[in-house]
């Protein structure tokens, strides 16, 4: 299978999912009826009868080699498993599989692939893009016990790790080393290194350190046909092929990463955290073009609005200027000179920002308290609306101020309250489209406004996804952000590796027999009938 | 979480259930802080595992007995609650889910037994006393009752203290500052009636008078927890009516036993009685939050210097947001220097009556919180739960380690001085 030329795989990585990605798309109409909630797709009618009859003689085969307390398959069990972070998706799957090493990992692929039947991985299901999300009649592989540390070399900075190995226990292993891993997504504490290779996850400090894709060095993973590869390896720089940055971001398409090679960084000997409170969104989102444009390099810089200043203050009182339009967050970081000499012009340039209220964290626990804040902004947003639509879109950075003036706008005339909380330094966008699914016509109506903020970020020459990926939520936007020459490569690729399209289906890419259709076309899901509006 | 539970065909408790699966945005923020999750490693026994089972069986999706094992695994250790970021109301959902299926659910006759054994004698101190005599006088059967039961008897010390009877009023030491009520609690009176005692003490030697109502009794919270809404609701009437109105506060020194009273509100929700119960809710305070609000009048040092380890009891940390106060006034005691526990947010596994119910994920819990106690070095153990006690001192002493523990406010009143500036 490996026939498939290395370029085409590198090129396929660098058009894949990194972010920010440009786009040269101008026409952009999102499929009307995408968005659909908790939309329960039935086991028998969304996989194919052969799936369903090939379901059976793997279990059967599964059973000779795992413990029934590890091989699930009651109803009540698997309830669990039906949905990741974006619940408006619930799929059965036909059991999953609690694997305990990478050579489980490799018997279950392989008899996937011998059965037939697809599979997908599973780390702790925190995806807001359904990329979690089970097949019907095909198999979960949950990866949350793999969590061992297999190998640190605080000299030379790295570490070997098992894929449900969380986010943040990487950094606190390696702490007393002063070292630490970068990315650092907002459900840092719960996701999985595994999830976060797999969506080349990014967090507030990427803006300066880069997303996963630049902190894996290699992978060890399992191909959907059974057979181990080794990609990247345990050095900083590599020769040739980057194929460990292929397998980043190919939201498991390419089978299950089993051992992760990480690059460690050293603990900032500095920090300098502001929290800036402003009376317009414009105001906040034009500072952080003054400061990009005055050549600092700010470790992160956040924006978060009216709506997602009071979600969070509610949820964790960490003293955000309540009221505010916006609160915009920089953190300085790095040597404690560099810090020292930025202090002054950073200072400087708040100062003139307009900003009617300016804090800078005391302590330790004063900018932990701001982070904190900032993290669970997400969630927190739960208290202020039964329902939400996450958002996920990119702008160009010179075009914030622009874009949320649109949001604003477009909130108006939806009459949906929209929360913004964002990584403005890389144009990020996170909308969070407030609904009440109870009432009559505004799921519909929230689907729209998400709708056309996806359009505004392409019109604006941005991205439909910084980070969460594309999952099943925007399978259908992809096509719409890429070329077909660049569809149809990324497409080749899948099947060189993967004919079967065992690994992850329905996500990422459309099913072969699908492409071409896609355009404008209701959801795959939708058109075979399985799925339908709530 | 969209959701189609027919919450006004649920009782008065209905909303509550409702509400708490609505705000729950599947986000996976409370896994990390769960530790069955944590040591079972499956979503099933993960909080928003058990929401959506809870969700799918209000909703009718699935048969309810199928979801139990799943939801009884549930510590009710509410360490999901602070860790939401979207506010579930994680307590009051297991609390009325567990009385909503109690009603519906067969159990087998060993189980019903050993429940009604429970229900029957823990709440009530005179027949605790004389089934743990018993229970003891049985023990040496103990190979050839079943794990569970033998799980029991094994928490029960050697011997029991003498019974004591709190006096109803003791006078302030000095100028009188407060005017309290005690709960007595039953377990712990029976157990370790020295816990009462000391608070007593502490509390007059602050310039606190201290009333002990004699017509109280459990707090119902074991009732509560286990799906005994019935018993549950009748505790909560008896202490409303027990409980005199010309106080300052409520003092309770058994963290489960406070929780247990903020939830009066909720037992009580749709009676009559909900206006009161809230009033006295919101009197109720931890022994530790009280002293710390009313400000105490000094502590000797202790004799050596001693490391003591702080364990955050689930139903102070979690259940009463009391984290502070108890390690605040211990650090005011000389030479005690307090060490934090690695995973201090982690239950040690006692949860009332959970050792009996699941003593394997019980048993495993006891020997991680023993463990990380051992790995600061402690001398000493100080938590504000009886359970706590005893399950960590049985699995500290497993692990080859007998340290002394003790209630907090045990080391408090020990070192106390007085309004005189006495000891
Ligand atoms: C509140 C909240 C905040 C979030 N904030 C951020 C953020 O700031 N930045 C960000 O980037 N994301 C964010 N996310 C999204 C999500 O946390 C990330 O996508 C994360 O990387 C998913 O990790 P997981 O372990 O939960 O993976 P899962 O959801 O379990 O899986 C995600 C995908 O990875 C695949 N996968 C899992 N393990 C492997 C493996 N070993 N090999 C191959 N494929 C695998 C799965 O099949 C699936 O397609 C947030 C989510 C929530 C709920
Ligand atoms: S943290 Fe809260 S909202 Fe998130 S899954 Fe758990 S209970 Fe639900
Ligand atoms: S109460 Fe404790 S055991 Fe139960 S779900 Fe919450 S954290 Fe887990």
């Amino acid at each position: 299978m490996h026939e498939v030329s290395k370029t085409s795989i590198v090129s396929v990585c660098k058009l894949g999912s990194r972010t920010p990605r440009p786009s040269g798309l101008h026409t952009f109409e999102p499929p009307s009826h995408f968005w659909v909630d908790a939309v329960e797709i039935p086991a028998a009618s969304a996989s194919t009868p052969s799936d369903l009859s090939r379901l059976a003689p793997l279990v059967d085969q599964l059973r000779q080699r795992f413990p029934t307390d590890r091989l699930l398959t009651q109803p009540a069990q698997l309830a669990p498993y039906e949905s990741d972070g974006l619940t408006a998706f619930r799929v059965h799957p036909g059991g999953v599989v609690l694997v305990q090493d990478a050579s489980e990992v490799v018997t279950v692929v392989r008899l996937c692939h011998e059965h037939g039947v697809p599979f997908v991985a599973r780390g702790s299901g925190t995806s807001l893009s359904g990329g979690s999300l089970p097949v019907a009649g095909g198999l979960v592989i949950a990866l949350n016990r793999m969590n061992r540390v297999l190998d640190y070399q605080p000299r030379s900075q790295t570490i070997v790790v098992e894929p449900g190995v969380v986010n943040q226990q990487v950094s606190r292993h390696v702490a007393q080393d002063g070292l630490y891993y970068a990315p650092d997504p907002s459900s840092g504490p719960v996701c999985t290194i595994g999830g976060n290779v797999a969506f080349n996850s990014g967090g507030a400090h990427c803006l300066k350190y880069g997303m996963t894709a630049n902190h894996v060095l290699g992978i060890k993973a399992v191909f959907p046909d059974g057979e181990l590869v080794e990609l990247g390896g345990r050095s900083h720089e590599t020769a040739g092929a980057d194929l460990a940055g292929m397998f980043v971001g190919s939201e498991g398409l390419f089978g299950i990463a089993l051992e992760i090679v990480l690059r460690l960084l050293p603990l900032p000997e500095r920090f300098h955290t502001v929290l800036a409170a402003y009376d317009s969104l414009e105001k906040a989102g034009d500072a952080v073009a003054s400061v990009v444009a005055s050549g600092l390099l700010p470790g992160a810089m956040e924006i978060m609005d009216k709506l997602a200043i009071e979600a969070s203050e509610q949820a964790v009182h960490a003293g955000y200027p309540t009221g505010a339009a916006a609160a915009l967050i920089v953190e300085l970081e790095g040597p404690e000179e560099e810090v020292a000499a930025e202090i002054p012009r950073l200072d400087a340039i708040m100062q003139a920002s307009g900003a009617y209220e300016l804090r800078v964290a005391k302590s330790a626990a004063d900018r932990m308290n701001i982070w904190k804040g900032r993290k669970g902004a997400f969630s927190a947003v739960g208290r202020l609306s039964p329902d939400y639509i996450v958002q996920d879109g990119v702008v160009p950075r010179s075009r914030l101020g622009e874009a949320l003036a649109e949001v604003q706008r477009l909130s108006a005339r939806y009459g949906l309250r929209v929360a913004n909380v964002f990584h403005a330094g890389d144009g990020n966008l996170h909308p969070l489209i407030l609904y009440d699914g109870r009432i009559e016509g505004q799921l519909h109506q929230a689907e729209l406004l998400a709708g056309e903020i996806l359009r505004m970020c392409i019109r604006l020459g941005g991205s439909i996804t910084g980070e969460h990926g594309v999952g099943v939520e925007k399978l259908e936007f992809l096509p719409e952000m890429y070329g077909e020459a660049e569809m149809e490569l990324m497409n080749r690729v899948r099947q060189t590796i993967d004919p079967q399209e065992l690994a992850n289906r329905g996500k990422l890419l459309l099913s072969a027999s699908d492409v071409g259709k896609q355009s404008h076309a209701p959801h795959p899901l939708e058109s075979a009938g399985v799925i339908s509006r709530a | 979480m969209q959701h189609s539970i027919p919450s006004a065909e649920l009782g008065p408790r209905g909303q509550a259930m409702a509400d708490a699966v609505s705000s729950c945005v599947h986000c996976g923020f409370c896994l990390p802080a769960c530790p069955t999750y944590q040591v079972l490693g499956e979503e099933m026994d993960s909080p928003r595992g058990r929401i959506f089972l809870m969700k799918d069986v209000l909703e009718d999706r699935l048969p309810l007995e199928q979801a139990l094992p799943y939801v009884d695994r549930c510590l009710g250790c509410l360490g999901c609650e602070p860790a939401c970021p979207s506010g579930v109301q994680y307590g009051d959902l297991i609390t009325s889910f567990r009385a909503h299926s109690e009603r519906k659910r067969s159990r087998t006759f060993f189980d019903r037994l050993m429940r009604q054994v429970v229900l029957q004698t823990l709440p009530y101190t005179a027949r605790f006393r004389w089934a743990a005599r018993l229970g003891k006088l049985a023990s040496f059967t103990s190979p050839l009752l079943p794990h569970r039961l033998s799980n029991m008897l094994a928490m029960l010390p050697a011997q029991l203290p003498p019974s004591e009877q709190l006096p109803e009023v003791t006078p302030a030491i000095g100028p009188r500052r407060a005017r309290v009520a005690l709960l007595a609690g039953c377990a712990q009176q029976v157990l370790a009636p020295q816990i009462n005692r000391a608070a007593i003490e502490l509390l007059s030697r602050n310039g606190v008078e201290v009333v002990v109502p004699q017509a109280q009794g459990c707090c119902g919270a074991l009732a509560a927890h286990t799906g005994a809404d019935r018993l549950a609701m009748e505790a909560a009437r008896k202490n409303l009516r027990a409980f005199p109105g010309d106080i300052n506060a409520v003092v309770t020194t058994a963290a489960g036993c406070g929780s247990g009273m903020h939830e009066y509100p909720l037992w009580l929700k749709g009676t009559q009685e909900e206006a009161q119960a809230h009033a006295l809710a919101s009197m109720t305070k931890d022994v530790c939050v009280f002293l710390a609000e009313l400000g105490p009048v000094g502590f000797a040092p202790l004799a050596d210097p001693l490391r003591v380890a702080y364990h955050d009891a689930c139903h102070l940390a979690h259940g009463q947001g009391v984290r502070e106060q108890p390690r605040q006034l211990l650090q005011m005691i000389g030479n005690l220097e307090l060490v934090e526990v690695p995973d201090r947010e982690f239950c040690c596994g006692s949860a009332g009556t959970y050792n009996l119910e699941q003593p394997e994920v019980a048993t495993e819990l006891g020997e991680r919180k023993a463990a990380a106690i051992v790995s600061t070095e402690a001398q000493a153990v100080a938590t504000g739960n009886i359970g706590c006690m005893v399950q960590i001192e049985n699995h500290l002493a497993d692990a080859g380690r007998c340290l002394p523990v003790k209630h907090t406010i045990e080391w408090l009143a020990d070192s106390c001085l007085d309004g005189h500036g006495s000891e």
